[in-house]
């Protein structure tokens, strides 16, 4: 509490003899109120989770009450007028539009971030920062008028059909349907809205690495991507799983830009090329008449619980796993 | 004198600003050089143009030549990492890499292939470490990661580690500025061995280091080589007034 | 002696192999990333004309007749601005707790991982979580409601982004202050909070812009209404929703308008993203650096 008192008492004591006391105490007095004030709304965050999922578990109680947990959660059909609540299709949407989007982000982004990190000249970065800084701001629901645009009738008429003739025999790019509603248009969709977050993420992290690390590898004569790759990628790993879980969360919730373009059939998808129906959309959609139909509400409530334990999951893990990987011998 | 580096009519603008003024200067082989001057009069800039450490500063631009027994580095021709193989740099700092003791010395011979097989290489890390004078202090701890010795046994395992590559020349930008007195003068005793068999060029901030292991002297003002020649002549009869100013402590 | 490169070495033909693919995943994401702003305008201007931002929606709007979507710009910055004002009042105070006290002490660390997981929450969560407080104390979609639960969204995204910039402050400056003999009370609200403005700025209108664009959380909150919001208490419209429900529709001439409605809502975010860097650097000039 010492620290509070910007003058020891000894000190001050020693000023009182030679000068007019300086006004401390009203001044210390405003600092422990101020400090206290501060505190409480500090505790702001903490009970702000505890609120969310402590609404939703008392919303969805009587869902859980009726139904076993694993009938909910891996159950396949969802028909609320005849009380069947199968969560199973939902969840496996989410999965497959989230890994989906996440594998064909992470690839490109990674890439270009640490060329923007290693290799660019300062006039490339100092212009491709803000603009995409811009493309960040974009709002979800524009990335779905993009995906319901420009993806959806891309995958119908040149992604389906190449696959159809090539890759027929692998099952997940199996075509079972003629439009391009589908896992891939949601997963090009998210593919694209998580880009600049992951970039500017792993951004951040290689700049971290100090420059006298570079040099030291690069003045025994190491290529750049040796250096890069040696020395530099081993300091950021965590910090770039830390980017893509970070990515991989952001997908996994998004509701409006996929809503839009992923088809919302409850079914259990088997290819890339099926049409799926995530579990932000089953909210999004039925909110409406959530009320007509008894444990309906407390259902979709329920669907928006399982999406926040996943998520909370996501990321308490993700931050364990990398305080243990930041405590590594020698970072 | 066998000249082992020559610098001509070299010219190095950051932007807009001239950081070196038509420098032509020549290192002598197998000696130590030593670059001195007051701080900002581009010693460290002209040390960096020998191993093309300045190219990493984005908008350096850099006219002129700097011909390693005749070969013009910044022939378009040439592979930068083979200069900086031939050519090491002893940093001002240490900065050993996050790896360990052994991996940092063996680090550059895995970079450029030079061993065959496990054994060649421990071989090899032990006989630079020797020769850097480390190896007594961390032969039972070789496995350890290398930010666990102290700064001036990093310094020490930077050397090992430049050395290992087999270089010919040795930069040392202010090499000793971040030591202990003690580690100081280990460093500059190692440095005095190994020029039987390296030319060294070393830049200085302090006078009487540069007294100590000078065989040759540039002195530098303002971005341009005011003098150079053997210490002994610079330091006992300087042909200019600026060097004589400088010698004597007056600024 | 052999310095002349040896292009056909490994490690040559490495470092040219990885820079190559570098430099198309650059333009690859930057392609497909302007391919949207491209396909907005392309397929927003058509559609676009006074009547959409200046009239609110007639009657037989919804079949393709006449109006516009003033009623969901106008909601949209009513709820955003709201949003953003409730959320500054924590968020201002959080990061300077941060800042000043906390520093890097385990408390401090608690919030920030509790902020990021905070961040980490989905919009629609937050939606779900304001409807079941709706329904609990029987209020109604409203502005109000719309406004609250945008501050919660927009809360994390400002407290980390302030923190990111109070935290890079120089200590010398925090320390020069306490050694005057200032409180930290007055650190924070004279030296940290002058220092950062312009990172604070970033920050509120960074927030901003990410609550304007929400369309999950006020789906549930705000409800959507043909008319602009006269009280708290009312429902409102917003441009999401409003481009949203747009292309949901079967007639052409309003899906139409939707594209055009998503335009205008990418004008207003490009602009704020914009003008919160032209402010970031005006305001740089007075800060030590």
């Amino acid at each position: 509490m010492n620290d509070t008192h910007p003058v020891p008492p000894e000190i001050n004591e020693k000023i009182e003899g030679r000068s007019p006391r300086p006004s401390i105490a009203p001044r210390a007095r405003q600092d422990q109120r101020a400090r206290r004030v501060f505190f409480i709304i500090t505790l702001l965050p903490v009970f702000l989770i505890l609120a969310v999922t402590i609404a939703l578990l008392v919303r969805a109680w009587p869902i859980l009450q009726a139904y076993p947990l694993g009938d909910l959660l891996f159950g396949q059909v969802w028909k609320p007028s005849d009380k069947l609540f199968g969560f199973g299709p939902f969840i496996l949407g989410t999965l497959w539009v989230t890994v989906v989007g996440v594998l064909l982000s992470v690839p490109p982004c990674l890439l270009a971030s640490i060329y923007l990190a290693e290799y660019a000249h300062s006039a490339t970065r100092s212009f491709t920062k803000p603009v995409l800084d811009l493309l960040a701001a974009i709002p979800p629901v524009v990335y779905g008028v993009w995906g319901l645009l420009a993806i959806v009738p891309f995958v119908e008429k040149v992604l389906a059909p190449f696959a159809k003739r090539w890759l027929g025999s692998v099952s997940i790019f199996s075509v079972n349907q003629p439009t391009g509603f589908s896992i891939l248009s949601g997963g090009i969709v998210l593919a694209v809205m998580i880009a600049p977050l992951i970039i500017s993420v792993v951004y951040e992290i290689f700049a971290t690495v100090p420059n006298d690390l570079r040099h030291a590898s690069l003045a025994v004569g190491a290529t750049q991507w040796q250096t890069i790759r040696n020395i530099v990628l081993p300091q950021v790993t965590p910090g770039i799983i830390a980017a893509i879980v970070l990515g991989a969360s952001r997908a996994f919730g998004e509701t409006i830009a996929v809503l839009i373009v992923v088809g919302n059939v409850p079914q259990i998808p088997t290819s890339i090329f099926d049409s799926a129906y995530p579990l932000p959309a089953l909210i999004a959609n039925n909110y409406g008449d959530m009320m007509s139909i008894p444990l309906y509400d407390s259902a979709l409530l329920g669907a928006a619980l399982v999406l926040l334990v996943i998520i909370l999951i996501f990321n308490i893990l993700s931050t364990l796993v990398l305080q243990r990987m930041l405590r590594r011998k020698w970072a | 004198m066998d000249t082992h580096i020559q610098v001509k009519d070299l010219n190095v603008y950051y932007g807009k600003q001239q950081a070196l003024k038509d420098v032509n200067i020549e290192v002598p082989k197998k000696q130590i050089t030593v670059i001195m001057g007051p701080s900002g009069c581009g010693k460290t800039t002209l040390l960096k143009s020998l191993n093309r450490f300045l190219e990493l500063t984005d908008g350096t631009r850099i006219t002129g030549e700097v011909l390693v027994d005749g070969q013009n580095i910044y022939d378009r021709e040439v592979d930068v990492t083979e200069v900086r193989k031939i050519v090491g740099l002893l940093a001002q700092r240490p900065a050993p890499l996050p790896m360990s003791i052994y991996d940092n010395v063996a680090y550059g011979m895995h970079i450029h292939k030079m061993r065959n097989d496990r054994k060649e290489y421990k071989a090899a890390v032990r006989h630079y470490l020797e020769i850097a004078g480390l190896w007594e202090e961390v032969q039972k701890r070789l496995h350890d990661p290398a930010s666990s010795l102290s700064i001036g046994q990093q310094q020490r395992l930077c050397l090992a580690r430049g050395l290992a590559v087999e270089p010919e020349i040795i930069l040392g930008d202010e090499p000793t500025s971040a030591l202990d007195p003690i580690s100081s003068q280990n460093i500059e005793a190692r440095l005095l061995d190994l020029k039987q068999q390296y030319t060294t060029v070393i830049v200085t901030q302090t006078l009487r280091q540069a007294k100590r292991l000078a065989d040759h002297v540039i002195y530098m003002y303002m971005g341009e080589v005011i003098e150079s020649g053997p210490a002994k002549e610079v330091f006992t009869n300087p042909k200019h007034e600026r060097t004589r100013q400088y010698l004597e402590g007056l600024f | 002696m052999g310095m002349k490169k040896k292009y056909w070495q490994r490690r040559h033909l490495m470092e040219l192999f990885m820079k190559t693919i570098m430099r198309i995943s650059l333009v690859v994401v930057a392609a497909s990333l302007g391919l949207i702003l491209w396909t907005v305008v392309m397929r927003g201007l058509p559609a676009m004309n006074w009547d959409m931002v200046t009239q609110v929606p007639k009657g037989g709007f919804y079949m393709g007749k006449e109006g516009g979507v003033l009623n969901a710009i106008i909601g949209s910055l009513y709820l955003a601005l709201g949003g953003t004002l409730l959320a500054m009042l924590f968020s201002l105070p959080i990061a300077l707790y941060l800042k000043t006290y906390l520093g890097a002490s385990k408390w401090g660390h608690y919030v920030r991982l509790s902020l990021d997981v905070l961040w980490g929450i989905p919009s629609i969560v937050y939606g779900a979580f304001g409807f079941t407080i709706m329904i609990s104390i029987g209020m109604r979609a409203s502005l109000l409601a719309g406004i609250i639960v945008l501050a919660l969204v927009e809360l994390p995204i400002m407290v980390r982004a302030m923190d990111e910039v109070i935290r890079r402050m120089p200590t010398d400056l925090e320390q020069a202050a306490l050694a005057l003999g200032s409180t930290k009370f007055e650190v924070a609200m004279q030296v940290v909070t002058r220092q950062m403005l312009p990172g604070i700025m970033t920050a509120i209108l960074l927030a901003f812009g990410r609550g304007i664009g929400d369309a999950a959380s006020v789906l549930f909150t705000a409800g959507y209404t043909d008319r602009i919001p006269t009280s708290l208490l009312r429902p409102t419209a917003s441009l999401p929703l409003a481009v949203f429900f747009q292309l949901g529709s079967p007639f052409p001439e309003v899906q139409q308008r939707g594209y055009a409605s998503a335009l205008i809502l990418t004008v207003i975010v490009l602009a704020v993203s914009l003008g919160s860097r032209w402010l970031s650097s005006r305001l740089n000039k007075y800060t030590v650096k």
